[in-house]
């Protein structure tokens, strides 16, 4: 497990400084994200994504504060945060700009200001066209990327990234963990759509409960190898220990989603706190176990990669081209 | 162009279009929204077809609810101190076993006869942060009157199947909003985003020939020429029963019917 690099390769690492202010600027615009879709969640257990009836502006005024009762108070304040959202991502993105010196990092910045602006323009168009269940899953599904996106810049930034010289152990086992990763990414971008194409409307609750049977075989197979063999690496470990307890919470608070609105609140006359309550905790424990899922991909690709020959074609192996 | 010109160019990007962004959300006229237009335009409708005033039947009756009534639930209204209303939801409204709020019309028999569309507008009233009434009938391209006599916001928002869908704010003492349905659709789902309690049910038919029970559970339904008709009786949660029924000429007829829910 422990075989040291086959080709006598070394992964090639540009020089970069640790810099405390732009690190800490991006774990805030990490944690403002979790804000601005904990603040979408409540819009929608509320049942107020038509509150403000018109777009960009809010009942005619770009910030004036309207009478702030009913499902306003969802709507127009997570309107408020949201834009207040797109600000520190065009400061982040600037300031990697101007401060980082890795290229795909800069690429990686500006690839977040774009998704957030289009995350805006998804907002808009399922207000004004009366949200089509594609388009505000979409909306849900790309927040989600967004949070992905930004908690990623904020791990590329921090100081353990940035310093510490990465122990690296090559994978044998098949499939890979990092394939594993990537495949916990997917299945749970299905279920993020399942699932909003359900709160939205436009499927039955079956499909997203069927297969979060799936998603918690991939998650916890993936945890359990991550666990049992790369327990020694707290890059890793950390991340896997924190993927099953989320999921371990999501499932319960699914379970709980699901009684609270199926169940018990199929013929309810008004949102209830129950509901509100366990489905926005659904969607927010929902978004940190994608976050944090991403995160154990990205460590493992760090820390546990594919041998270098492996991530070749057949056709390019020959050894003397070395 | 060097790298670092580059990126800088990039950088610039994202503030213009930031900038270009707010100017054009900033550009956008500083008041109320404007209303979308008033009315959807039904299809020039033929000349009515004459009906004979000496032979024309009634049809009435009452609509029970079959069971025992179910449990009334409740509103909880204290997100906004402008709404004062009766904190009872209308979905199930039985008194005595009588079913109000179901709508009741002629949903086959009339053949191709045309009917001329009322000029007098239908009110829709909101007040206690209720729709009063719960249940509405209109004929296709007939006005509905929208009235706010709350002092809070509302916003107005019918959720078709088959005519456009528009979601519209109404401040405290604005004037009153007028919309029509051009297509027939059978409770036709309206709520209110602000107050996620808020739901009514408009029903659009082609006839005149409907009517709405009241607490009483009682309809009634003149002026239907001497026929065969199906007559339909729709609730909001326990669907939709049908009759056959012929009147004849003059004749006044009684028709009951039942609704129970379905089992779960």
């Amino acid at each position: 497990m422990n075989s040291p690099d086959p080709r006598g390769t070394t992964l090639k690492a540009i020089a970069t400084t640790y810099n405390r202010g732009h690190h800490a600027f991006a774990v805030f615009t990490a944690c403002a994200t979790f804000v601005v879709i904990t603040a979408g969640a409540l819009v929608t257990s509320n049942d107020a994504g038509l509150s403000v009836p018109d777009w960009p502006t809010s009942f005619g005024y770009l910030i004036k504060v309207p009478h702030f009762v009913g499902g306003v108070r969802y709507e127009w304040s997570h309107r408020m945060v949201a834009g207040s959202l797109v600000t520190l991502t065009l400061a982040i993105a600037i300031w990697t700009l101007i401060v980082e010196r890795r290229r795909w990092l800069r690429w990686l910045a500006v690839g977040a200001f774009c998704t957030v602006i289009a995350q805006a323009i998804l907002g808009g168009l399922t207000v004004l066209f009366f949200q089509p269940p594609v388009v505000s899953t979409a909306h849900a599904a790309v927040a989600q990327t967004f949070f992905c996106i930004a908690v990623a810049i904020a791990l590329f930034t921090g100081r353990r990234w940035v310093e510490e010289q990465p122990r690296v152990e090559f994978e044998q086992r098949r499939p890979s963990l990092f394939t594993l990763t990537l495949l916990c990414i997917f299945v749970l971008y299905v279920q993020l759509i399942l699932g909003g194409m359900f709160r939205h409307h436009g499927l039955s609750w079956w499909p997203h409960v069927l297969h979060a049977v799936v998603v918690s075989f991939v998650l916890a197979w993936t945890a359990v190898r991550a666990l049992s063999v790369y327990s020694h690496i707290e890059a890793v470990r950390r991340p896997a220990i924190l993927m099953l307890s989320l999921m371990i919470t999501q499932l319960c608070l699914g379970f709980t989603s699901f009684l609270t609105r199926v169940a018990w609140g199929r013929d309810a006359v008004q949102p209830e706190l129950p509901m509100v309550v366990s489905t926005v905790a659904h969607v927010a424990v929902g978004a940190l176990l994608l976050a944090t899922t991403v995160i154990l991909a990205i460590q493992v690709w760090r820390h546990v990669p594919v041998p270098f020959e492996e991530r070749l074609p057949e056709a390019q192996r020959d050894p003397s081209a070395a | 162009m060097n790298k670092k010109t580059g990126w800088a160019t990039t950088a610039v990007s994202m503030l213009a279009f930031c900038a270009l962004l707010a100017l054009a959300a900033c550009s956008k006229k500083e008041e109320a929204p404007a209303s979308s237009p008033t009315a959807e335009q039904p299809a020039a409708s033929a000349p009515a077809t004459p009906i004979d005033p000496a032979t024309v039947a009634t049809i009435s009756g009452t609509v029970k609810f079959d069971g025992p009534a179910p449990k009334v639930s409740k509103i909880d209204m204290s997100q906004d101190p402008g709404c004062k209303g009766a904190n009872e939801a209308e979905t199930y409204v039985v008194t005595g076993g009588d079913l109000a709020n179901v709508f009741v019309y002629v949903k086959d028999g009339l053949g191709s006869r045309t009917f001329d569309t009322p000029k007098d507008p239908v009110v829709l009233d909101q007040q206690g942060c209720k729709y009063h009434p719960h249940v509405l009938g209109v004929m296709a391209g007939q006005t509905v009157q929208i009235k706010n006599d709350d002092p809070t916001t509302h916003n107005i928002h019918p959720t078709p199947k088959d005519n456009r869908e528009w979601n519209e704010s109404q401040p405290p003492s604005s004037p009153a909003i007028e919309k029509n349905f051009a297509r027939e659709e059978i409770m036709l789902p309206v709520k209110c985003n602000q107050h996620p309690w808020m739901k009514m049910y408009v029903n659009v038919v082609k006839s005149p020939f409907f009517a709405v029970t009241g607490k009483d559970g009682k309809y009634e339904i003149k002026g239907l020429p001497p026929g065969d008709y199906t007559l339909a009786f729709v609730h909001e949660k326990l669907g939709e029963q049908d009759q056959k029924v012929t009147v004849a000429a003059k004749e006044t007829k009684t028709v009951d019917q039942s609704l129970k829910p379905a089992a779960e």
